[in-house]
């Protein structure tokens, strides 16, 4: 029974950082439920998804990045360009699979040029990726320095196409395709080799290396798949809002680190998950809904909401990492 | 008499020194005016229109001033191995708090206002106060409570525009207060007044830092933390002081551009300063890892910057380029500062150097 005790114990303390963001997702959605009509209803969960699907593809990339120990602030920038492309591409008449490609292949490319750079110049990744958002935000302006609308019918489609249930629920294609990307990167990180190295480089990289496993090269393929998360991000911006704008998503990659942390990764890397990551993105979304729903507050609530419960996590983590001692 | 000449050795040699430590910012530097001189009409024109100095150059400097003061700060925090990524949001809580301050509170958007007489002294204290207390929780969260720099002050950058948004209600709030305006657009001897603050902080820090042990402590916190600790130091305090040092800079940062407008728009407000003021530093020979800082680098980095985007204005470069611009001076700056290349082309010279000895 002592044994059993035990081995509950330490399947909780294992799985902390996903348990604890899921509990306060869980009790955040009850309390919209109590407070206001119509909010427990499988319209507003399915709703978040959508609403933060391209948010959530960014944070998705970003929390591979942050358990390996780095930093990606690009990606709102690649979201946007991205976007862009595929509607400049568009407006030019190229047909949807082409421009699709062209775009995204553009995103992993620039990820995997800036994992090239961290990797062989051994550049801190803070200011290549802030290069890099530079550089995307900048090609962005020039394709266009205002609002494209996106007019093929594909894309058309793609962004009423859906799985409809009662009470006008609706499981949209950008949600799905969200949560596709996150099954695959949660088999990724938990069931490859590649997966493997990711926390072990954010553990301790030179251990790691001297482990003979192969850190350079998961590097770059690091940072070339938070490049891929963003493009993903990108085309489902495009079939969210059917446009694409050089000034869209400016600051999320600072509101996808947020939901990465209150998703339980810690930032000191080597430690964290992905289903975490999305009930982090889920957390963030209640706020916003509740002061929609609310009505009278402010929407400036939302970041000073959502910064003090990244306050929180942030002290409940130094806590969990002084009580386990996962710390250096 | 001796002594004197002594110390005046003393001092051109700490000159030349002082001028080798940032030799590649201000060669890079020398170069884009050098390019502007030859290659852009009339970029070094200076006239006088009504009493003050107009041209490219005042236009430059005039830009440069707010960045500068903000990179200055940041300066300190990087040179104990910190970052600020808070600085916009500060800026923009400052800015609005003085305009709110000004119109006596009032946030009806568009409201007719009569010419404030709020003591300018009262706007001030009341906005640099609030970028203090910014940089003390800033401060306090990384030496006390002991959050990563990027991750502590991340909260406040998340939080603070929001906050900053509330003060305004969201509207672009104006006002008219001559006294506040001046601080922006006013002019003094014909030189821009933003110039003047500039190089006010810039003395008051390179007389805390040279002047006080300042300076040292915050090289040797940034060296080696441990070390510097068991030599006595109070690391705790000195994490604390830069990061209120770089509040109080993006306090005045916010104050010269509200000044500037003469409104305050929250959304807006120092919005990237953080990069371009990192940007300045690194530019500037800083060393990200901290405990090797300049001042002066970081003058000539801010410089280096904001001359990079007048020469494209002026050389009617679509504005939309100069983000690209800006992305490539990073690239061949971290490419210039990479352990690789200095390794390849320390290699270059030692091969060179045995084959003129053999």
């Amino acid at each position: 029974m002592r044994d059993a005790a035990l081995k509950r114990d330490s399947f909780i303390k294992r799985n902390l950082t996903i348990i604890a963001p899921t509990l306060v997702f869980i009790v955040f959605f009850i309390i919209g439920g109590i407070l206001f009509r119509n909010f427990f209803t499988l319209r507003v969960l399915l709703n978040l998804l959508t609403n933060n699907a391209f948010l959530g593809l960014a944070a998705v990339g970003m929390t591979v990045v942050i358990i390996s120990g780095g930093i990606d602030l690009s990606v709102g920038a690649v979201i946007s360009t991205t976007a862009m492309v595929i509607a400049v591409l568009d407006r030019s008449g190229v047909a949807a699979p082409l421009a699709i490609a062209i775009a995204i292949l553009f995103a992993t490319g620039l990820g995997f040029l800036m994992g090239l750079m961290i990797q062989y110049f051994e550049a801190p990744p803070f200011i290549v990726t802030l290069a890099g958002m530079f550089f995307a935000r900048g090609l962005g302006y020039v394709l266009s320095l205002s609002s494209i609308p996106v007019k093929g019918p594909f894309y058309h489609a793609m962004s009423t196409a859906g799985l409809r249930f009662e009470g006008g629920a609706k499981l949209t294609v950008p949600a799905m395709i969200f949560l596709f990307v996150v099954l695959v990167t949660w088999y990724l990180l938990k069931y490859t080799k590649f997966g493997r190295t990711c926390y072990a480089m954010g553990g301790n990289e030179q251990s790691a290396f001297l482990m003979g496993l192969p850190v350079p090269r998961t590097k770059v393929l690091i940072y070339t798949f938070s490049g891929f998360c963003s493009g993903i991000g990108g085309l489902v911006y495009v079939f969210f809002t059917l446009s694409g704008y050089g000034l869209a998503a400016i600051g999320l990659e600072l509101q996808a680190i947020a939901a990465v942390v209150i998703g339980g990764t810690l930032l000191t890397g080597g430690f964290g998950s992905v289903i975490g990551t999305l009930m982090g993105v889920g957390i963030r979304g209640t706020i916003q809904t509740f002061i929609t729903f609310q009505g009278e507050l402010n929407v400036y609530w939302t970041p000073i909401f959502v910064g003090l419960l990244l306050f929180l996590f942030i002290l409940l983590q130094k806590a969990f990492v002084a009580g386990t001692k996962l710390g250096k | 008499m001796n002594k004197q000449l002594q110390q005046g050795g003393d001092f051109s040699a700490r000159l030349a020194a002082g001028i080798k430590s940032i030799q590649w910012p201000l060669i890079a530097l020398g170069m884009i005016l050098l390019f502007n001189l030859i290659f852009t009409e009339g970029f070094f024109e200076i006239s006088i229109q009504n009493g003050r100095l107009v041209g490219s150059l005042m236009d430059l400097l005039k830009r440069a001033a707010p960045r500068l003061i903000v990179a200055l700060g940041m300066t300190l925090v990087i040179a104990t191995g910190g970052i600020d990524i808070s600085v916009g949001s500060i800026a923009a809580i400052a800015g609005a708090l003085a305009v709110l301050v000004i119109r006596g509170g009032d946030i009806t958007y568009l409201a007719t206002q009569d010419t404030s007489t709020v003591s300018i002294l009262l706007v001030i204290l009341v906005a640099l106060s609030a970028a203090a207390v910014c940089g003390l929780f800033n401060g306090l969260l990384v030496s006390v409570v002991k959050i990563q720099p990027i991750v502590a002050t991340l909260i406040l950058m998340v939080t603070g525009r929001g906050m900053a948004m509330l003060f305004t209600g969201g509207y672009v709030l104006n006002y008219d207060h001559p006294g506040y305006k001046s601080l922006g657009v006013g002019d003094w001897l014909g030189l821009p007044i933003p110039i003047y603050i500039a190089i006010f902080i810039l003395i008051v820090l390179a007389v805390l830092t040279n002047r006080t042990p300042l300076g040292l402590l915050i090289q040797s916190t940034g060296g080696n933390e441990t070390a510097s600790r068991y030599s006595g130091t109070n690391t705790t305090l000195v994490r604390i002081l830069v990061y209120v040092i770089a509040g109080v800079c993006s306090g005045v940062a916010g104050i010269i551009f509200t000044a500037d407008v003469q409104s305050a728009d929250a959304a807006f407000i120092g919005l990237w300063i953080e990069l371009e003021a990192i940007l300045a530093v690194v530019i500037g020979g800083t060393s990200m890892a901290g405990g090797r800082y300049s001042l002066a680098g970081t003058v000539v980095g801010a410089l280096i910057i904001q001359t990079l985007i007048t020469t494209l204005l002026t050389r009617a470069v679509p504005v939309q380029f100069t983000l690209i611009f800006q992305a490539a001076v990073v690239v061949v700056v971290l490419m210039l500062q990479s352990p690789r290349v200095k390794e390849m082309t320390f290699k270059r010279r030692a091969r060179k150097e045995a084959s003129t000895h053999a």
